[in-house]
């Protein structure tokens, strides 16, 4: 998930801050979104995400800085002409109206005829898997049809760029999972840039070419899913997206090119660049280790690179996989790990001795 | 969980409340001077005695044009109260409302002896533009009640929609906002008409010599004679009341069923 | 660029809208509402002779009102007749609200609530004279029971008394006291009173300690919406006290135009907006005692 140098910048911001009286919502946010690329902002509620993508939309005034899109400044820029589009979180579908004119809403003054106006409408109906709902009242839809025609409502209108706010937190589990792999595929078949608010990581992960991580009206980290999850800027980003085993170190030498540090419980290691974060020093330098980077060694397995010795202290069987907690001798804390339920692999009891095997390359160190 | 007694108690208390109403058409009908029991048969004459006043046509035409302009009057101020009371944050807000709201919880002759101090103050003459004025004091909290609820189910974000899919906000306002409260709208107008149609004492006290319904209606109870003509005249409004307050209802439960909510029940 | 001057933007141009949208309302209110009251207060403040109202201000109408017996008297009885009207009001009301809200399946709650509030739509002062009709001295109780052969002779204590004001009124603002107290019960968590006999208690202890004091503001919010105005009212002591119980509203009348006194009279609306606001802030004090008594 590389972006060639040619794509052009669709959403620039640059030194974003919003207040809310006194309240600073947005603090100074610079990013830029590429063209045709499906991002995503990430972030606990009340962390600003909303508000940035209401930035976008024009819903909201900026209390400086300034919002582009496509190379233009939307300073003065009302919502209505701004060539963006939204799925808002409730839908906003309109009661009164059947689902062809809620589809069909935006090309009011649209110069088409009405037969070709009609056909817009059909298409757009049928992209979204909705093709015969037209003539149905918009109320009596279901979650996941007025979400569909919510996305019809916007895509017919061919906006720059699709804001989706939170759109699938209304539906249940089954539905979000259909809904995520369906707007990926819708994505991939308009090629417009889409925009998505989520406090869900998962739904982050599994949807975006690249994720903004939100705290407190900042941009914690901006990179590709991959690089997010591998390569955490901080802790706090690191404990947001998925789980991680923290552990504290000492750092014997930082010569740039390699970091030398000594971890509690498993010892001493080498360390290249790209494994350190800097200025995330709260509480001394410490490692950070994801639970599937390390793997308990049943008889006759060998570690590909490191081993460490370690006592079971909780067992969590969840059907697909099973979690451990295990003591190291020296760290502080039991480190989390999870294993696969492969057949033939047993699954250890509480107090049982466990051999783990693990990388240096996987660790991550936050100074 | 049925309680057969608690029932019992429903139904006979619904009894009490139309009983007197039951009344009406009772000796609307009766063919006798004096309100009493036997009856003593059937007749259409104080009907016809009814139709024949000039007074009461008089008063009737000036209670209709009182009660259009209030209720006009009433439910556009209440249109821009319950707009802002559900969409803006403002300096001072509960204040404001709270003063638009007051005449509900004032007694009329209250709200009405302080109107005529300072209409006579200011040497205003009483008349039937005097009677609106008052009118529309007290019809408009009811509007702003009813308005209230029909804003408040409806979802920013709709708004949102509309302006993010190029509307301006006066036509967002015409194209969504205007079809969605328009329940609301007719509902608080019938309401309002039927609350200074019914009105007395502003009426009788703000209306100089001009007599309008309520207040023609307390002129004849002191005539025995004309009572039974009187009984006539009722049986005709509470049967337009019922007529105006089954529309007004009808059009609350549509304007519920169309934005797909669910009724909670009553006007108030 | 600063955050002074910008967040103070976003302030103003909410907040100007929202006066801007609110002011044709607020403006016809102050001038039409707030104005008069206040020229109310300022006369009663005044003195009115012949020769007009005098410039200084003084508390002379106010003592008048205050230590005068007929005033005293007709202050009191216009509390008692309020009181009464309200205590029987609300208590006949609970039931029935308590009724709709919990024995009446969901989908025929509306037509309920409908079927009580038309009567309350209909002509005001039919509704009071048709009482008068029944109460009278030739009335239909009268006549009737006359003509059954129980009575002799008309009974006269149903007339012109107190007690047909009362049940005249408590009919009247029937529909104002049930609209509150259903709305309060229909509040109610249903699952409160499952846990509540859960735990074992009965369905009556159920009902005193847990719906009762969970629909106790809907009671106070009938208690004002009903006391407020039947204390200010006109026609019922004109046409069922036969104009011989008048009571603080036909004294403003008698006092204001036929005695032609605008600053004894302002004092006696004043007095009577001053025992209402009075009778409203104890009732809001208790209500927030029930809202805080809830919430631990």
């Amino acid at each position: 998930m590389t972006f060639s140098a040619e794509k052009t910048n669709m959403i620039e911001f640059r030194d974003v801050h919003k207040y809310y009286g006194d309240y600073h919502a947005l603090r100074g946010i610079n990013a830029t979104i590429k063209a045709g690329e499906f991002f995503s902002l990430l972030g606990p509620s009340g962390c600003g995400k909303t508000t940035l993508l209401r930035t976008i939309a024009g819903f909201e005034d900026i209390s400086s800085g300034a919002v582009l899109i496509d190379g233009k400044d939307m300073a003065n820029v009302p919502a209505n002409i701004r060539p963006t589009n939204m799925v808002f979180q409730s839908y906003a579908i309109f009661p009164h109206l059947t689902v062809e004119e809620n589809v069909g809403f935006g090309l009011r003054k649209d110069p088409r005829s009405k037969d070709e106006k009609a056909r817009a409408v059909a298409e757009a109906l049928e992209m979204v898997g909705l093709k015969g709902y037209g003539k149905r009242a918009a109320h009596a839809l279901s979650g996941g049809q007025r979400q569909r025609v919510a996305l019809a409502r916007a895509l017919i209108l061919k906006p720059k760029v699709l804001l989706l706010d939170e759109p699938l937190s209304a539906l249940d589990k089954k539905m979000r999972e259909q809904m995520q792999v369906e707007l990926i595929k819708l994505q991939r078949q308009v090629g417009i840039t889409f925009i998505l608010v989520t406090h869900d990581q998962e739904e982050a992960l599994v949807m975006s070419d690249r994720i903004a991580v939100m705290f407190e009206g900042q941009i914690a980290q901006l990179a590709d899913p991959e690089t997010l999850y591998r390569r955490p800027a901080s802790k706090k980003v690191a404990d947001f997206i998925g789980t991680m085993n923290f552990l504290p170190a000492q750092v014997i030498s930082d010569s740039g090119a390699t970091v030398e540090i000594d971890a509690a419980g498993f010892g001493r290691m080498s360390l290249s660049p790209d494994q350190v974060m800097r200025g995330d020093s709260e509480g001394g330098p410490t490692i950070g280790l994801r639970p599937e980077t390390l793997t308990i060694l049943f008889d006759g397995q060998t570690a590909s690179d490191r081993e460490v010795f370690g006592t079971v202290e909780e067992v969590v069987y969840y059907g697909d996989m099973t979690y451990y907690d295990v003591s190291l001798p020296g760290a502080p804390e039991p480190m989390r790990l999870s294993m696969r339920n492969v057949p033939g692999r047993p699954v250890l009891d509480r107090g049982a001795q466990a051999r783990l095997g693990w990388s240096p390359g996987a660790v991550v160190l936050f100074r | 969980m049925k309680n057969p007694s608690l029932k019992l108690y429903a139904v006979a208390y619904l009894i009490f409340l139309y009983a007197p109403i039951a009344l009406l058409p009772l000796f609307a009908f009766n063919d006798s001077k004096v309100i009493a029991f036997p009856l003593a048969g059937f007749t259409t004459n104080w009907f016809a005695e009814m139709w024949a006043d000039q007074q009461l046509f008089k008063a009737f035409g000036n209670s209709l044009l009182i009660a259009v302009c209030a209720s006009v009057l009433a439910t556009t101020l209440g249109i821009f109260a319950a707009r802002a009371s559900t969409r803006y944050k403002f300096p001072g807000k509960a204040g404001i409302l709270g003063l638009i709201m007051l005449p509900m919880v004032l007694p009329e002759m209250i709200v009405s002896m302080a109107l005529l101090v300072v209409l006579i103050a200011i040497g205003v003459p009483l008349s039937i533009f005097t009677i609106i004025l008052g009118h529309v004091l007290i019809c408009t909290p009811f509007a702003v009640a009813i308005l209230t609820s029909a804003f408040q189910s409806l979802d920013r974000s709709l708004e949102e929609a509309a302006y993010d899919l190029g509307e301006t906000p006066a036509s967002t306002f015409r194209l969504i906002i205007l079809p969605l409260v328009m329940p609301g709208i007719i509902s608080s107008l019938l309401i309002c008409f039927t609350i200074s149609l019914d009105e007395f004492i502003i009426a009788y006290f703000l209306g100089g010599n001009q007599t309008v319904l309520s207040v023609y209606i307390f002129g004849q109870f002191r005539f025995p004679a004309k009572v039974p003509a009187v009984m006539a005249l009722g049986f005709v409004l509470v049967c337009i009341s019922i007529c105006l307050l089954t529309i007004a209802e009808y059009f609350r439960r549509r304007g519920i069923a169309k934005t797909g909510g669910k009724d909670t029940g009553g006007f108030l | 660029m600063n955050r002074g001057s910008s967040s103070g933007r976003f302030r103003n141009t909410e907040a100007a809208n929202g006066l801007m949208m609110v002011s044709p309302t607020a403006i016809y209110a102050v001038l039409l509402l707030a104005a008069p009251l206040i020229a109310v207060v300022l006369y009663s403040l005044m003195v009115d002779s012949k020769v007009g109202l005098s410039a200084g201000l003084t508390f002379d109408n106010y003592i008048k009102v205050w230590t005068g017996r007929i005033d005293q008297a007709l202050m009191l009885r216009s509390l008692t007749v309020s009181a009464m009207v309200t205590l029987v009001t609300v208590a006949l009301a609970y039931p029935v609200a308590y009724f709709v809200s919990f024995h009446v399946r969901p989908e025929r709650k509306s037509m309920w609530i409908f079927l009580i509030t038309i009567p309350f739509w209909t002509s005001y002062l039919i509704r009071v004279f048709l009482w008068k009709v029944i109460l009278g001295y030739n009335g239909v109780i009268n006549s009737g029971l006359m003509n059954l052969g129980i009575i002799d002779e008309p009974l006269t204590v149903i007339n012109y008394s107190l007690g047909s004001m009362i049940m005249t009124l408590a009919h009247a603002y029937a529909a104002f006291a049930i609209l509150p107290i259903f709305v309060s019960l229909e509040k109610i968590d249903r699952s409160f009173l499952e846990a509540g006999q859960d735990l074992g208690e009965s369905k009556l202890m159920t009902f005193f300690r847990v719906t009762l004091p969970l629909s106790m503001p809907g009671v106070i919010a009938a208690v004002l919406i009903v006391f407020i105005p039947t204390i200010g009212d006109y026609v019922t002591p004109e046409l069922i006290g036969g104009g011989k119980l008048p009571m603080i509203a036909n004294r403003i009348e008698a006092i204001m135009l036929k005695q032609n006194d605008k600053a004894l009279g302002s004092a006696i609306a004043m007095t009577a907006m001053l025992i209402v606001a009075a009778v409203a802030v104890v009732f809001l004090l208790l209500n927030r005692r029930f809202l805080k008594g809830q919430s631990k």
